[in-house]
């Protein structure tokens, strides 16, 4: 530890901080633009100069590292006419248009500016303009505001992983770009708002809508992928306006991903499910939640009585609330039927009743940056996950060594020390030759089951690496998670981590993931899973949350078993388009703004919200509905009168973390190393921004290149094979499905393998998300 | 008073252009040195100390003795070490590198090596201003003479010593003769300088120990190590050792690049360039354009040497003197001047992005008849607002100009404030700037 001074305060520090990092601690304010916390030093817009004894400048802050016995005078004659002089300079070629600029309020600018800037302005000559520039459909440029503070450019190339912003030019003709005729495109790119001290950069959805000072801040939880970011959730009469990221260090760190972010315009969709419709003689109708609760209860007691409650099943999306899905099992379970799942898009459910507790990260979302050694399977990890992969990326550039198994060898932009890709089919016995390579490298015994498995040099550097490290973690990505041997994959990963002494787990699908596990919103004994459910048709279904037609591994068997069954209650907050033709009854219910609520995220961590608006029209909070209709059915223990006591109920008390339920080990798995596929495989990425119903409908994202449209894309083997010319139309057949998409050259894709994407709209019609696939070349 | 060169020694001007050669050096005594170190087997430590001795200091302008800078290096770098030669030369008035490279490019190889040896450093750059290409090129086919002979690359001369030599060319940025500018460069990035510290001598070329010397004392090395620094030391005076080269333009009869020992009086220099073209002396910059202008009775009494130019108020800067006569409006000259700095500043950080702007379009308002009463004090307090609060010196180097101008020619600028007009009439000064305007170098247009 160091002793300084600073403005005549005694203080400790440790060796190596900055003098702003000792002033920060001290609570001592040193004005500043370019210094951000997670970025490099770049102090270049000189703002928090200080003067420090015997210096014969002020120094800046950021930069300079404190030395024992220094004193720093942060407010002195010298330091703060420094500031002053930076603040001038900083508003010469400024256009001072605070008025129009969509910044106000909230721009650190504006807020130093009434600190250090005069109330008028030397500065008498012209002011310098600078085009704008095209960063796509998201973020909104006003180049001439920019300050050149470069945070932008540093948070592509050291965050986001990847250089779209740089600073051309010199001198006063430097300005901040994106490469020529380039948009900036990553799935982090929101964030470049928040960094922008000024209102060069602001919000392209949100802008011209409202004030700063208008709106109210409310806190709330992402309900999207498995991190469970923490936001704040801006509103203005009701209305969710736009959403900015709640620092959490131990979660989401002060970003958001662009899907967490701009998710919010779907809440105010024209495609928002307004009353309650029950369909009738063909015909759908508007009706009082009475009435089409009313309706819901006696259909299913009918189905109760006259097939068994085992004809009842109930799918939710792991996007639903930890008492909504509480309160949907135990609705099911009260009438008698187990069938309950949220696993929508898995295939091997082999693992159910082998498991020891409910699957999950395997360790803190924060003890990804200290991981020395990774190995990641199965994983769009970007696209994904993509604040996980930016702790990946982080924990890489320290030294970590991260490796990859997949089928795709998309940019993954984290550095990778090995990877290894094969076809879906082949990526059992992939991890096989690592699990045995280790087990070698370690001289433990190697399963009999693996023995037989030829190691290839990939598999042996991956489990070189892993076997050196100290500190290791084995990721199970969504892939693996829907593979149809997801239980070998499953248990090699384990094998791997006893021999290896690692952490393993999985990179949780969804917001709910582990929650809908603690809720037992699966299917316990002789409960049917999802699959089951769709391919043993029932007679009624109850759909929480989830867009069956996309949410599903397979989307065609899930048409076909929703069209024809009695009764299929669909509770969501939008007007899905497919359920008008298979459901009978759908209910308006609140999506994560409009509801209390918890999820537990990969890491188990409980977080609950409250609403942040009032429901929109006649839509109600899904665990009320759910409630009301175990009243309605007469089922016993439907008497909560808040979510905190569904919450209590489900968790037995109030815990931060759900740490006793979650366990990994599996016992008793059959490996079936051997591959089932024959002909084409598919290879089914969920992209980002078709991941859930929510986003599906936030226009702004929609327009975004992660949002491009499906394609057929393969190798050039592949593309040879079929007989398929690149860039032509296609049609693609699974089962009776046909989608007609571009063929596209791939070349990080395995031989005989076909890679088009579910969960959209143009390929809704194919069959399993892991199957095969043919091709008609035309 | 007999002057010995030692960076041009041997050179004639009239066949200078054609005797840079290896043979021709060598015939000049060339590569004496590094045969001599290698053949003697003589200590990395042993030529840092004779470098030390010869008092020899930083040509490129800052004056930092060359020996002390080596001795930064970290000796028991398990890693790559890098040098760098900087011949960068953009600044205006400054054009000794040029010479240098074009009629001896062989002493800055040797120098370069020399220093190499002594800090155990096997790769180098020279790192050559893109605005002079041939003289790129010209220093590729050195390079390639020199490698062929052996006295870069591999086990050179049979020892141990390996030392591989490149060259690299920007494309004309002033910013990138700025050591750290330049070290950007050369990765690959926008040349614009890094935050100090760390210094090159910890974090330099790619992250690694770097030194960087300009070419003309990588040229002095050879010389010191086969005369002995105290001898180099005597040649000048103390704490100003060697001679230096002098790029002398302006409005003298014989404008040209001049190697005269440091502390030569500027009277016996101007008398070499054969003394003023017309007219009298007005102000002469001594340093380059960075360096404040010293009217001409200032400069007539004082030495060449860093210590009496630094004691004039002024830099010797990389030795360019720029020398105006009365036919030069001061305001005119001060306005190109920051029209310079102006678009050369890199834009990283704020006050010399901003600030320099601001000073040239004041100065161009004063200029064209637009000045205002209290521009002079604007201007002071602008200039004070960039000085010592920037990354690199650009910022100081835009204003040390503006603060000598306006103090020394105060009167001129307060003349064309109020008479929106220059003292000078212009029929003067377009006497004075045509003097090298011969007939036959008049463009056909």
């Amino acid at each position: 530890m160091l002793d300084i001074e600073i403005d005549g305060k005694p203080m400790q520090v440790a060796e190596g901080s900055t003098i702003l990092d000792a002033a920060y601690k001290q609570g001592t304010y040193i004005p500043h633009f370019c210094y951000h916390k997670k970025l490099s030093i770049a102090a270049s817009c000189r703002m928090c100069l200080v003067q420090v004894e015997k210096a014969p400048k002020p120094m800046p802050a950021c930069a300079t590292p404190v030395t024992n016995g220094m004193k720093v005078q942060t407010h002195s004659e010298l330091a703060v006419n420094a500031q002053k002089g930076v603040m001038e300079f900083l508003l010469v070629n400024h256009p001072l248009d605070c008025p129009v600029c969509d910044q106000g309020g909230e721009c650190q600018l504006q807020d130093i500016s009434v600190g250090y800037g005069g109330g008028t302005s030397r500065y008498q000559e012209e002011k310098r303009v600078v085009a704008n520039k095209d960063f796509g459909p998201l973020v909104n440029t006003d180049m001439t505001r920019c300050i050149n503070c470069t945070r932008c450019v540093r948070f592509t190339q050291e965050i986001a992983g990847k250089m779209e912003l740089g600073q051309a030019n010199r001198g006063e003709h430097a300005e901040i770009m994106s490469f020529i005729g380039q948009t900036v495109d990553s799935e982090l790119s929101g964030n470049i708002i928040d960094l922008c001290p000024v209102g060069a950069l602001t919000s392209k959805p949100f802008r011209y809508s409202a004030r700063s000072w208008e709106l109210s801040r409310r806190k709330s939880i992402s309900p999207h992928d498995g991190l469970g970011s923490n936001l704040i959730v801006q509103t203005k009469h009701e209305r969710v306006m736009r959403v900015l990221p709640l620092d959490n260090d131990s979660i989401n760190e002060c970003w958001l991903s662009d899907k967490d972010r701009f998710s919010y315009e779907a809440l105010n969709s024209a495609t928002r499910l307004t009353k309650p419709m029950l369909k009738h003689d063909g015909k759908w109708h508007e009706v009082e939640w009475q009435q089409a609760l009313d309706y819901v209860a006696h259909a299913f007691k009918d189905i109760a009585k006259n097939h068994g409650a085992a004809a009842l099943g109930a799918l939710a999306a792991p996007h639903a609330t930890l008492e909504e899905l509480f309160l949907m099992q135990k609705l099911l379970r009260g009438l008698g039927s187990g069938n309950v799942d949220t696993r929508l898009r898995q295939s091997d459910f082999s693992l159910d009743g082998k498991r020891s507790g409910a699957p999950w990260l395997g360790m803190k979302i924060a003890e990804i940056n200290t991981l020395d050694r990774v190995l990641v399977v199965g994983s769009f990890l970007r696209k994904d996950h993509p604040l996980i992969a930016q702790r990946l990326r982080q924990a890489a550039k320290r030294g970590s060594q991260v490796s990859l198994i997949h089928s795709t060898d998309d940019e993954i932009l984290v550095k990778l020390f090995a990877k290894a890709i094969a076809a879906p089919s082949q990526l059992p016995v992939l991890l096989a030759q690592v699990v045995k390579s280790a087990a070698e490298q370690k001289a433990v015994g190697v399963d009999a089951n693996i023995a037989s498995v030829s190691v290839t040099p990939e598999a042996q550097k991956i489990a070189a690496s892993l076997v050196s490290g100290a500190n290791s973690g084995i990721f199970l990505g969504n892939f693996v998670q829907q593979h149809p041997q997801a239980a070998t994959l499953h248990a090699l990963a384990q094998q791997l981590a006893s021999i290896i002494g690692a952490k393993f787990g999985y990179l949780g699908e969804a917001a709910n993931s582990v929650g809908a596990y603690v809720a037992h919103a699966v299917p316990l004994a002789g409960g049917l899973n999802s699959a089951q459910m769709l391919a043993e048709p029932l007679k009624g279904y109850l759909i929480l949350q989830a867009e069956s037609e996309l949410d599903s591994a397979n989307p065609q068997l899930a048409m076909a078993t929703l069209k024809q069954a009695a009764t299929v209650v669909v509770m969501s907050p939008f007007k899905l388009p497919a359920a008008l033709d298979y459901a009978d009854v759908l209910l308006p219910v609140a999506p994560f703004s409009e509801t209390s609520g918890s999820y537990i995220n990969t890491e188990g961590r409980v977080q609950s919200f409250n609403a942040v608006v009032k429901p929109f029209a006649e839509t109600r909070p899904a665990w009320k509905v759910l409630r009301v209709l175990g009243n309605l059915l007469g089922l016993p223990g439907f008497e909560q009168n808040s979510s905190e006591e569904v919450r209590a109920e489900a968790l037995s008390g109030k815990p931060e973390f759900v740490a006793d339920q979650l366990n990994n080990q599996a016992q008793g798995v059959v490996l079936t190393l051997s591959s089932t596929s024959q002909g084409t495989e598919r290879i089914a990425d969920v992209p980002i921004h078709f991941a859930d119903a929510l986003v599906r409908r936030a226009p702004s994202l929609q327009q975004s290149r992660d949002a491009a449209l499906p394609a057929a894309r393969m190798n050039a083997v592949t593309l040879a094979k079929l007989g398929v010319t690149q860039g032509r139309q296609i049609k693609v057949k699974q089962g009776a499905g046909v989608a007609v998409l571009a063929a596209v050259l791939d070349a990080g894709l395995p031989d005989n393998c076909i890679r088009v994407a579910a969960a959209h709209p143009l390929t809704a019609s194919l069959g399993a998300m892991q199957g095969t696939i043919t091709v008609e070349a035309n | 008073m007999s002057i010995q060169p030692i960076l041009l020694a041997g050179l004639d001007a009239s066949t200078a252009d054609r005797t840079w050669r290896l043979a021709d050096y060598m015939q000049r005594g060339g590569y004496a040195a590094l045969k001599k170190i290698l053949a003697e087997n003589i200590s990395p430590e042993a030529v840092i100390n004779e470098v030390k001795k010869s008092s020899l200091r930083g040509r490129g302008g800052a004056g930092f003795p060359a020996g002390l800078k080596w001795s930064f290096m970290p000796r028991n770098y398990s890693g790559a070490k890098y040098l760098v030669c900087n011949t960068d030369e953009g600044e205006p008035g400054t054009f000794k590198d040029r010479d240098l490279m074009r009629f001896n490019p062989h002493q800055v190889i040797e120098g370069m090596a020399i220093a190499a040896y002594a800090m155990g450093v096997e790769c180098g750059y020279n790192y050559i201003h893109g605005e002079v290409w041939d003289l790129y090129t010209r220093f590729e086919e050195a390079l390639a003479e020199a490698r062929a002979a052996g006295f870069i690359g591999q086990k050179i001369l049979g020892s141990n010593f390996n030392f591989e030599l490149f060259a690299h060319h920007g494309w004309g940025a002033y910013i990138c003769g700025e050591e750290t500018g330049l070290l950007e460069s050369i990765e690959g990035k926008k040349g614009q300088p890094r935050y100090k510290p760390p210094f090159p001598a910890s974090y330099g070329l790619y992250g690694k120990p770097t030194t960087i010397n300009n070419t003309e004392t990588f040229a002095a090395v050879p010389w010191i190590i086969l005369n002995g620094g105290e001898k180099y030391l005597e040649l000048g005076k103390p704490n100003n050792g060697g001679t230096k080269l002098f790029s002398v333009s302006g409005h003298v009869v014989k404008p040209g690049v001049y190697e005269v020992p440091m502390g030569t009086p500027f009277p016996v220099l101007l008398e070499m360039c054969g003394g003023m073209r017309n007219g009298k002396l007005k102000a002469v910059i001594p340093g380059g354009s960075s360096a404040p202008v010293l009217p001409a009775d200032i400069i007539m009494d004082c030495t060449l040497d860093y210590d009496s130019i630094a004691k004039a108020g002024s830099m010797l800067g990389s030795g360019a003197v720029i020398v105006m006569d009365e036919s030069v409006c001061m305001v005119k000259a001060l306005e190109r001047l920051s029209y310079f700095y102006f678009e050369e500043s890199c834009g990283q950080c704020t006050p010399c992005r901003e600030g320099t702007g601001w000073l040239y379009r004041v100065v161009h308002r004063i200029e064209h008849g637009q000045g205002r009463p209290e521009d002079l004090d604007l201007l002071n307090s602008v200039t004070e607002n960039i000085m010592g609060r920037t990354i690199c010196a650009l910022g100081d180097a835009a204003a040390l100009p503006v603060r000598s101008f306006t103090k020394h020619f105060k009167s001129e600028f307060e003349y064309h404030i109020e008479n929106k007009k220059c003292m000078v009439p212009p029929e003067v000064q377009r006497e004075g700037s045509n003097i090298y305007v011969t007939p036959n170098r008049v463009p056909s247009c």
